[in-house]
């Protein structure tokens, strides 16, 4: 990968890796958008759009509730994408290795988060006198530092997960040995049973709900079976 | 005049409905920002103050006077609630200071304030439209839609309920004060969770196989056998809730994948 994409990826990566928490929650950073974006910056929107929706079936049971720990989408969906996009079209073994990249970067960017949100907590209190002395100065400042430290946090995680991952792809994708249906298969499979869960998570608990999913499920797989 | 007496209105002290348009704005521009420095110590607390700030420019003695000194130093201390709902706190706490409640009631009301703001967007947001609009946007690409038609349908659908709803909550805030929570039962609010998720329910069973289906490329001559591979992993999966993430599940059988197609 060249410095004209990485760049522009690294950049992209921050920035959605501050969506996703501290500016603007406008869910930018979700997978659906995120890969897509990174497969735009690499001149591959489509391409990002495929491992994005394969990234979004997992992310449907990380839901961003309170104080839980999840795994970071931004940056990681980022990584996921350009890794995708990086490879032609229809390589085997390009979806497996692109999501596995994704979600290991998902992994240690949710690590990240929770190192910042003490670091947050630390710089919280040493500026504890001057908030509860009403300072709009020390607010201020622990505003705009969590949030740069937020978008710094993001870039890292991008440049580290391209650096890496993009040249074991490389080497990954030239000794791959599975067909690639066989490969894209697998990587489906798994990342559907994911989503199968996490709907039954979300829509159990209210009888209309699972009905008119199964309802749904139904009809669709009926329309597949016909085509 | 000093720049501090500049921003206040005429008349000294100012209720919420003399906030002006620009200040209301600034608030609303700021509350995107209400998790900036999100911490175990104090939550969402500092950006409760950081969001409420121009609105405490109105207190009497204007900018860095006492009474604005105290109102930041008490909204900027613990506190927690759903972010895009953060506004009705940020509105209600600041029309409370502004209309000079005691410190005391201030404190008990947004000590009050955190539950229902948090569960209400729990269930509202993060349970029922994100999940919605992420399998709107799937049934999009599961429709063959181009990428910037995807990317219109989720990201367009879920801001419009995502921007109306931080307007929402910051207007009743400021017009309803401490007496918000009645706004809060609303009938949209109660039932509304459950609606969007019946909506999600019916879309998700409509797109996902067909999502599947285009993800599958090549590979679709195995779509019954992954469909069946599916059903066992998610009962799977459900069943080992709460012990087993399945997005960590995803990253150890991905890796032995990979890691016997590049061995064998």
């Amino acid at each position: 990968m060249n410095l004209e994409a990485f760049l522009p990826l690294v950049l992209l990566g921050a920035l959605l890796g501050l969506d996703v928490v501290s500016f603007p929650q406008a869910m930018i950073s979700r997978p659906l958008a995120a890969s897509t974006l990174a497969g735009l910056v690499m001149g591959a929107p489509e391409s990002g759009l495929l491992v994005g929706a394969a990234l979004e079936l997992i992310a449907l049971e990380t839901l961003p509730f309170g104080a839980s720990r999840y795994p970071e989408w931004g940056s990681a969906a980022v990584v996921g994408g350009a890794l995708f996009a990086s490879q032609p079209m229809g390589r085997a073994g390009s979806l497996t290795l692109a999501v596995l990249g994704a979600l290991a970067t998902a992994w240690i960017g949710g690590g990240s988060m929770v190192a910042l949100r003490r670091l947050n907590a630390r710089r919280a209190q040493s500026a504890r006198a001057a908030v509860d002395a009403g300072s709009w100065h020390a607010v201020r400042q622990l505003m705009l530092g969590g949030i740069v430290l937020d978008l710094v946090r993001g870039g890292l995680i991008t440049a580290l997960g391209l650096a890496v991952l993009v040249p074991v792809m490389r080497a990954a994708i030239g000794t791959w040995t599975l067909s690639q249906d066989v490969s894209r298969a697998a990587a489906v499979a798994m990342l559907a049973s994911v989503t199968a869960a996490a709907c039954w998570r979300l829509f159990h608990a209210s009888r209309p709900a699972r009905w008119l999913f199964a309802g749904g499920l139904a009809a669709s797989l009926a329309l597949l079976a016909l085509r | 005049m000093t720049p501090a007496a500049s921003r206040r209105p005429p008349d000294g002290s100012a209720p919420a409905a003399a906030l002006t348009l620009r200040t209301r704005l600034q608030i609303l521009f700021r509350l995107h920002a209400v998790q900036g420095a999100w911490n175990y110590e104090l939550l969402s607390g500092t950006g409760i103050g950081f969001c409420m700030e121009p609105a405490l420019r109105f207190l009497p003695g204007g900018y860095d006077g006492p009474a604005y000194r105290a109102a930041l130093a008490r909204q900027s201390q613990y506190f927690n609630c759903h972010p895009y709902l953060a506004g009705v706190a940020v509105g209600a706490l600041a029309t409370a200071e502004l209309a000079g409640e005691a410190p005391e009631r201030i404190e008990r009301f947004r000590t009050a304030l955190c539950g229902p703001l948090g569960s209400l967007g729990d269930r509202l947001v993060w349970a029922a439209w994100l999940p919605l609009c992420s399998l709107l946007g799937l049934a999009a690409f599961a429709v063959g839609a181009s990428w910037w038609a995807v990317l219109l349908v989720f990201l367009g659908t879920y801001n419009v309920g995502h921007l109306a709803l931080r307007a929402w909550g910051l207007r009743i805030g400021l017009d309803a004060g401490l007496k918000v929570s009645s706004r809060l039962g609303a009938p949209v609010l109660r039932d509304g969770p459950e609606w969007l998720l019946r909506a999600g329910a019916l879309i998700g069973g409509l797109a996902l196989p067909f999502a599947l289906f285009r993800l599958m490329g090549p590979g679709r001559t195995l779509l019954w056998t992954v469909l069946a591979v599916v059903a066992l992993g998610g009962v799977l999966i459900s069943r080992l809730h709460g012990r087993l993430e399945g997005w960590r599940l995803a990253l150890v059988v991905l890796t032995a994948v990979a890691l016997y197609s590049l061995v064998r």
